[in-house]
């Protein structure tokens, strides 16, 4: 009897501690393309922030964490974006808007969290300005300059004296081709020529032979990450480009963990740079790879799932400094400067632009153990955005 | 008054029915919408919007029987018309929506010389290439247009220099419903004129109509221009509303889906083109954010049983039930 | 030289993807939008049968398109069949919702990434002569597609099957009263259709990719080739298809600042100066 009464006492007295320590739930607006072309990106995303919150527990600072998610496909129209995001923070009144797998997205809602005075967290959107568009901005994932000026340095340094890019013909494309010819050109590089390939074209051929006509001694490749990229190095590798002694350099998302196994053998040997990969050798990054495939056995952990990983990790520790007060002025100071071991690296944000300070690894496809990886063999350490100097 | 003829004849625009009960009930809506769901004012206006748009391809493809797969082209002039003027500084909307109606307008009557020949696949496919060329267009002047990342940098000022537009999105509803109201209304005296008239012969029996005196390509011409107009008004009132325009206003996607929600709604009746839009957009809302990875497959469930069960859209079978009603009575 | 190869292959791809939509879209007059759908279906029969059961490319391709058509003939018995009478517009509807449950179940069954696909060794790499490089895979399309528009020509215009189906779509009643059972023409076509979307989804996956959005990516490529082709005719897309090929690798090779403007701006050209399109019948609706 004694028993059952200090049994339940103690349980009347664990029920009022919890109920007492209980703060409001912390919500968090995640708007990602969930359908529609870029579905995968969603799919990554979602992943990595449900991967923190199995692994660190879902209370955050006393406060239980609820996602809200809002599908935008296509993810490149502004309007839907905006709206979601007003519904999110006028509707479903979250703390914390996070996702941004799209640049338009991103841009798109930024004006609402300087309005509605949220914090937003970018996990993928890579245009180098974004951060610029509001105060409450902070990104996880990395920029276009920031993975491209890298390897173009890379291949001045290693006797690459002439290189034929070839970008997708739409923003992010001239943005790259842009970063590739200062960087490399400065480096004393020389462009042997350059093209613009329409978005969604699957067939190279016409591009590759003109390439193989030319003879550079390597071609610079950017193109939206999926069928595109595959398409080309398919081509490339049916039309002997590399016998022929023409090396492909590019950045890391166009042979990245989702699509590697779709382009298969012909991705062997490309020379790219990028800042996450999942054969990157460090026990976090085991721990986390390890994580990802018992929760996923069906997907391989690519550089989304981590920055999504590595955006709630942020939005956890700036909870705990400011006492889990989401409020944006605070949580943005709490989160400049904030510095841990991502499964990717070290990185820090930066204090003064809010944006990701992380290494960028030169690396090469080789296969492990019959998979495709990409394979360090270089690095920039502590590589700040090239975009905003 | 009468005795003096006005220099246009405004007459036959005066000819449209009276206003019913239910049309007054059916425009309270927006209104009592407006007190019942306060949070999701962002939602409405871009169903206001849409309903525009859909109403003007209603005009061309409902009333005049032109298919068009790429009637966004004119819903994107005109959000980039809006775009960029505010962005260089006149940000007055409703000068925005002026300009971006003419523009588009303009656009619409050139191309009408493409488009208007050739059977119904011809004309879906030449207008598809036409929205394809400016989308290829857009995309190509980043500089100018933001490309890909969307223009930037749309300031709008207060609607009438009054109502600055908000975060719950207060004065973008009221702006919306009332320019869709104030276009409804035009393009119901258009359609009950003898010109809308003539457009539906010309729909019924396109080799009859010379014999009884109408220029059958001048009045096909007239009408895309009009439809045209419309589409760039909704198209600048999105941009006004959301401060922003994405390439994706130009898309295939939507084009197809603006079809799909007159299709849904009911061709040839502009109530058709409201409830269309109406339904289409809250069945996609609630569906994507009950299941945001999978709702498209109930969004696909329910086009194919309203295609196999209620062949002439929600319109055809509001017609059905009321005869149904009043035959028994 | 090499050009107007890669050409050809590349207009032949076209032509194997899109045939299956004018068959449908000519001969039955159905706007079957979900064309789309049903290569994807072939691609994604031929992707796991091959990655997953190993079985051989050249075994997986026509069990595609046998999936395909099977499907194919239970829609067209349970679905398709209530709309032959049906408006345009309503098909486009119809059709355009089922690519919406295609894609959500694709993405449900096989996730949203792209599927790993390679090709079997003797159909990689290249031959190469002097001025000419060969792609092997790029030869055995054409050759498929060859073999493909002959055969249906032959079926479409020698056949009774053939000359049972024109009728049957020409005039229903007619044909019925003649003693032609129109339903099974009409299955047997549709299932002709599926079959060959199939087939184009499974020969396309090298070069189009394949995840879940495929059946709204291309669907402005099949059309573009049925219109300027003339719906329903075999000739006509094929040549249509050839022609494109031809004029989008040629011009990206030329004049790469054209970029994506060149084919639609040859197929409004097209359309303008023949609006039935090349072999279009003027009677056809």
């Amino acid at each position: 009897m004694r028993q059952l009464k200090s049994s339940i006492a103690a349980a009347a007295l664990a029920f009022f501690a919890a109920a007492g320590a209980q703060a409001a739930d912390l919500k968090i607006g995640l708007i990602l393309p969930m359908t529609g072309p870029f579905a995968s990106h969603g799919k990554q995303i979602t992943n990595g922030i449900k991967l923190y919150l199995a692994q660190n527990g879902d209370t955050i600072a006393g406060r239980k964490v609820q996602l809200i998610i809002k599908d935008d496909a296509p993810g490149t129209s502004g309007d839907v974006s905006k709206r979601n995001a007003q519904e999110l923070v006028i509707q479903d009144k979250v703390d914390i808007l996070a996702g941004f797998s799209l640049t338009p997205e991103a841009f798109a809602v930024a004006p609402i969290a300087t309005e509605a005075k949220k914090p937003m967290v970018v996990m993928n959107a890579a245009t180098s300005s974004i951060t610029t568009k509001s105060d409450y901005i902070v990104r996880t994932s990395m920029t276009l300059p920031q993975t491209t000026a890298p390897i173009a340095s890379w291949a001045a340094k290693n006797k690459i004296k002439t290189v034929y890019t070839i970008v997708a013909d739409y923003g992010p494309g001239y943005d790259a081709e842009g970063q590739f010819k200062k960087t490399f050109t400065a480096a004393g590089g020389q462009i042997a020529g350059e093209v613009r390939v329409p978005v969604n074209s699957n067939d190279f051929s016409p591009y590759l032979q003109k390439v193989k006509d030319t003879k550079p001694d390597a071609v610079f490749l950017f193109v939206p990450n999926g069928p595109m990229g595959i398409a080309f190095m398919k081509g490339f590798q049916e039309r002997g480009l590399a016998q022929a002694g023409i090396k492909l350099i590019a950045t890391g998302d166009l042979i990245d963990e989702d699509v590697i196994d779709a382009i298969g053998d012909p991705a062997l040997g490309v020379i790219n740079s990028f800042h996450y990969s999942e054969a990157h050798k460090s026990p976090e990054n085991k721990a986390f790879t390890e994580a990802y495939y018992k929760a996923y056995p069906n997907d391989r952990p690519n550089f989304m799932a981590v920055a999504a990983y590595d955006g709630m990790r942020l939005i956890a520790e700036a909870l705990k400094k400011t006492g889990g007060d989401a409020d944006a002025e605070k949580f943005i100071a709490a989160a400049r400067g904030l510095k841990w071991m991502s499964p990717r690296g070290p990185v820090e944000i930066d204090p003064a632009t809010r944006d990701i300070v992380q290494t960028v690894y030169i690396r090469k496809v080789e296969k492990v153990g019959g998979k495709l990886q990409n394979i360090e063999f270089d690095q920039v350490p502590e590589f700040k955005d090239p975009g905003k100097q | 008054m009468a005795i003096i003829p006005s220099p246009v004849d405004l007459a036959p625009l005066r000819r449209a029915p009276a206003w019913r009960t239910a049309e007054y009930i059916c425009w309270l809506l927006p209104v009592a919408a407006y007190f019942l769901f306060p949070t999701s004012l962002s939602l409405l206006s871009q169903m206001a919007i849409t309903g525009l748009f859909a109403l003007s391809l209603d005009l061309i493809l409902g009333y005049a029987g032109i298919v068009s797969l790429g009637h966004v082209a004119f819903f994107g002039v005109g959000a980039y018309a809006a775009g960029l003027l505010a962005k260089y500084g006149y940000g007055d909307p409703l000068l925005g929506l002026a300009i971006a109606g003419t523009v588009a307008a303009a656009v619409g009557y050139l191309s009408s010389f493409l488009v208007l020949r050739g059977s119904d696949l011809t004309r879906l496919m030449v207008t598809l290439g036409v929205a394809m060329m400016l989308f290829e267009a857009a995309n190509k002047l980043t500089e100018f247009t933001g490309g890909v990342d969307g223009l930037q940098g749309v300031d709008m000022k207060p609607v009438l220099g009054l109502f600055r537009f908000d975060l719950y999105g207060k004065t973008a509803y009221w702006y919306s419903v009332a320019v869709l109201f104030v276009f409804f209304w035009l393009a119901r005296r258009i359609v009950h004129s003898p010109f809308g008239l003539s457009l539906r012969g010309i729909k019924q029996n396109v080799i009859r109509m010379p014999a009884i005196g109408a220029p059958v390509h001048a009045r096909l011409a007239a009408v895309y221009t009009l439809g045209a107009a419309y589409a760039g008004v909704a198209g600048a009132l999105l941009t006004q509303t959301t401060q922003f325009v994405s390439l994706d206003v130009l898309s295939f996607p939507r084009s197809a889906a603006v079809m799909l929600m007159l299709v849904l709604g009911g061709t040839g009746s502009l109530y058709g083109a409201l409830i269309g839009t109406l339904v289409f957009m809250t069945a996609h809302h609630f569906l994507s954010n009950l299941n945001p990875q999978y709702w498209q497959f109930w969004l696909g469930a329910v086009l194919v049983l309203v295609v196999l069960f209620a062949r002439d859209g929600i319109m055809g079978i509001a017609q059905t039930v009321i005869k149904r009603v009043r035959g028994k009575a | 030289m090499t050009i107007i190869f890669d050409g050809l292959a590349a207009g032949m791809l076209l032509f194997l993807i899109s045939v299956g939509l004018s068959v449908t879209l000519g001969l039955m007059n159905f706007v079957n939008l979900a064309h789309g759908a049903f290569a994807m279906l072939g691609g994604y029969v031929c992707a796991l049968l091959l990655s997953r059961a190993g079985v051989p490319f050249l075994l997986a391709v026509p069990i595609a398109a046998a999936v395909s058509a099977a499907v194919g003939v239970v829609l067209e018995r349970t679905l398709y069949r209530r709309l032959y009478g049906a408006s345009h517009l309503d098909q486009v509807l119809f059709s355009i919702g089922l690519n919406f449950m295609a894609i959500s179940a694709a993405h449900y069954f096989f996730g949203a990434q792209q599927q790993p696909f390679a090709l079997p060794d003797f159909l990689r790499g290249q031959i190469n002569l002097p001025g000419l490089d060969v792609g092997i895979y790029r030869l055995f399309l054409i050759g498929i597609g060859l073999i493909l528009a002959v055969g249906l020509q032959w079926l479409v215009s020698y056949t009774k099957f053939g000359a049972q189906l024109r009728a049957s779509v020409d005039n229903p009643r007619a044909a019925r009263g003649l003693g032609i059972n129109v339903g099974r023409a009409f299955t047997l076509t549709f299932a002709l259709g599926s079959a060959l979307a199939g087939l184009g989804g499974a020969l396309g996956i090298e070069m189009l990719g394949l995840d879940p959005s495929f059946p709204l990516k291309y669907i402005v490529y099949f059309l573009i080739v049925v219109a300027v082709g003339g719906s329903g005719n075999i000739k006509g897309s094929l040549i249509a298809s050839l022609m494109l090929g031809l004029v989008d690798i040629a011009g990206k090779y030329y004049l790469p600042q054209a970029g994506a403007f060149l084919i639609y701006v040859v197929m409004v050209i097209m359309l303008i100066v023949r609006p039935q399109g090349l072999f279009g019948r003027t009677a056809a609706k």
